[in-house]
């Protein structure tokens, strides 16, 4: 899923071939887990079958034929909606949230606003589980708990990304 | 719920030096209320709670206490307010050190003029209400973290004040020590009908809120937004 919307960010910039998409995300969110070749390509497929990309243009090359790919106007609707919209707080969320920030500096988009609109989800779905907590046994409670923690890391994180968002920018723009 | 919030900030500004703490912050916390003011370190919550207790006068903006403003009154006037309608519940509980727990609790009526006897009388009703049935005659010396913050919101709540102020009142516990606290706090308050304004940079405390705002450079970024 993240992937996906990360090539739509990607594309979004400037038409790609699908050697340059994986060098580009590769550079951007790819430090721990580079793209394989395979997953780019069938990831472009997928979007293609569902409108949301397009190829411009083929070029024949010494290998297999080039293609250029570029975002449609559908495409960028449904990026601009999954950048707005919050994601449920869950375990290892770090991923979707940073991929969010990073293409939201990248394309001039307030993302501050993004980490707003994010902490006041994360802080909403803590009031609930606390209340939640109160009315459950110790075993349940124990696992609302851990839910807990894990919220408050990411909620960590998105006050440590708000304030360093300037500076981001500046590496991300170089 | 009244129409009317019991307490309201309207343009706050504080500075200390050439440091503006407060910029102009608005906030408003309504009867039998908890709101929670959260922000990181030197982002002005503390400072913002102090304006509108009454402890520190604000440069600019005005508090008002139940439809009356409060900021300009003499100092006599607003240690009044501060014994009579408010309550105070700090990070290190804040306690008397030479006094046992009763008498730390009795200590509002204590100052209110009411006779020892009576005054410890009301604050022993108070012990089992908190989880502190046995240790009314331990000095605060002998307590844990947490039995010294429960001691202190029963100090807070005895003069059946309208509102209690809580500044990071979990900020010297462990995470068990703290949601004790906090829900004997909520819980209290609300069975007393006194809202509770309290400070914290932890968000699972603030999750204990009806509602929060969140302080950031001495402004209000998140005023006033509704939990389900």
């Amino acid at each position: 899923m993240t992937v996906s919307y990360a090539l739509l960010g990607l594309l979004e910039q400037a038409d790609r071939h699908g050697y340059d998409l994986k060098q580009s995300y590769d550079k951007r969110f790819g430090a721990t887990r580079p793209l394989r070749f395979g997953q780019v390509y069938r990831t472009l497929a997928q979007l293609q079958r569902d409108g949301l990309v397009e190829i411009v243009g083929v070029e024949a090359g010494a290998g297999p034929d080039r293609k250029r790919y570029a975002i449609t106007a559908e495409g960028a609707t449904d990026l601009e909606r999954w950048l707005s919209e919050p994601e449920e707080p869950q375990p290892l969320l770090q991923t979707v949230l940073f991929t969010k920030v990073v293409l939201a500096l990248q394309s001039g988009r307030p993302a501050h606003e993004f980490l707003d609109a994010q902490r006041e989800r994360h802080l909403t779905v803590m009031r609930e589980l606390t209340t939640a907590r109160r009315q459950a046994s110790l075993q349940d409670s124990l696992l609302i708990d851990y839910q807990l923690f894990h919220i408050e890391a990411d909620l960590r994180w998105i006050d440590h990304a708000a304030g360093r968002l300037e500076a981001l920018a500046e590496e991300i723009r170089v | 719920m009244s129409a009317q919030p019991l307490l309201t900030g309207t343009g706050l500004w504080k500075s200390f030096g050439p440091t503006p703490a407060l910029r102009g912050v608005d906030v408003s916390v309504n009867a039998g209320e908890v709101l929670a003011v959260m922000g990181p370190s030197g982002s002005g919550k503390s400072t913002l709670l102090h304006c509108l207790a009454g402890i520190l006068t604000p440069d600019a903006g005005e508090v008002a206490f139940d439809g009356r403003r409060i900021d300009h009154l003499g100092d006599r006037e607003r240690s009044l307010l501060r014994r009579t309608v408010f309550g105070f519940v700090f990070q290190f509980g804040q306690l008397v050190p030479e006094l046992p727990v009763l008498e730390n609790i009795a200590l509002p009526l204590l100052l209110a003029g009411r006779r020892r006897r009576a005054a410890t009388a009301a604050a022993d009703e108070w012990l089992p209400r908190l989880g502190l049935d046995g240790v009314g005659h331990r000095l605060p010396g002998d307590l844990s973290g947490g039995q010294c913050q429960r001691v202190a919101i029963a100090r807070a709540l005895i003069g059946r004040p309208q509102l209690v102020f809580a500044d990071e009142p979990t900020g010297s516990l462990d995470s068990v020590a703290s949601d004790q606290v906090m829900e004997l706090l909520v819980d209290v308050a609300k069975a007393e009908r006194a809202g509770v304004l309290f400070v914290t940079h932890e968000a699972r405390v603030a999750a204990y809120a009806d509602r929060r705002v969140i302080i950031r450079d001495g402004t209000a970024v998140q005023p006033a937004t509704v939990s389900p």
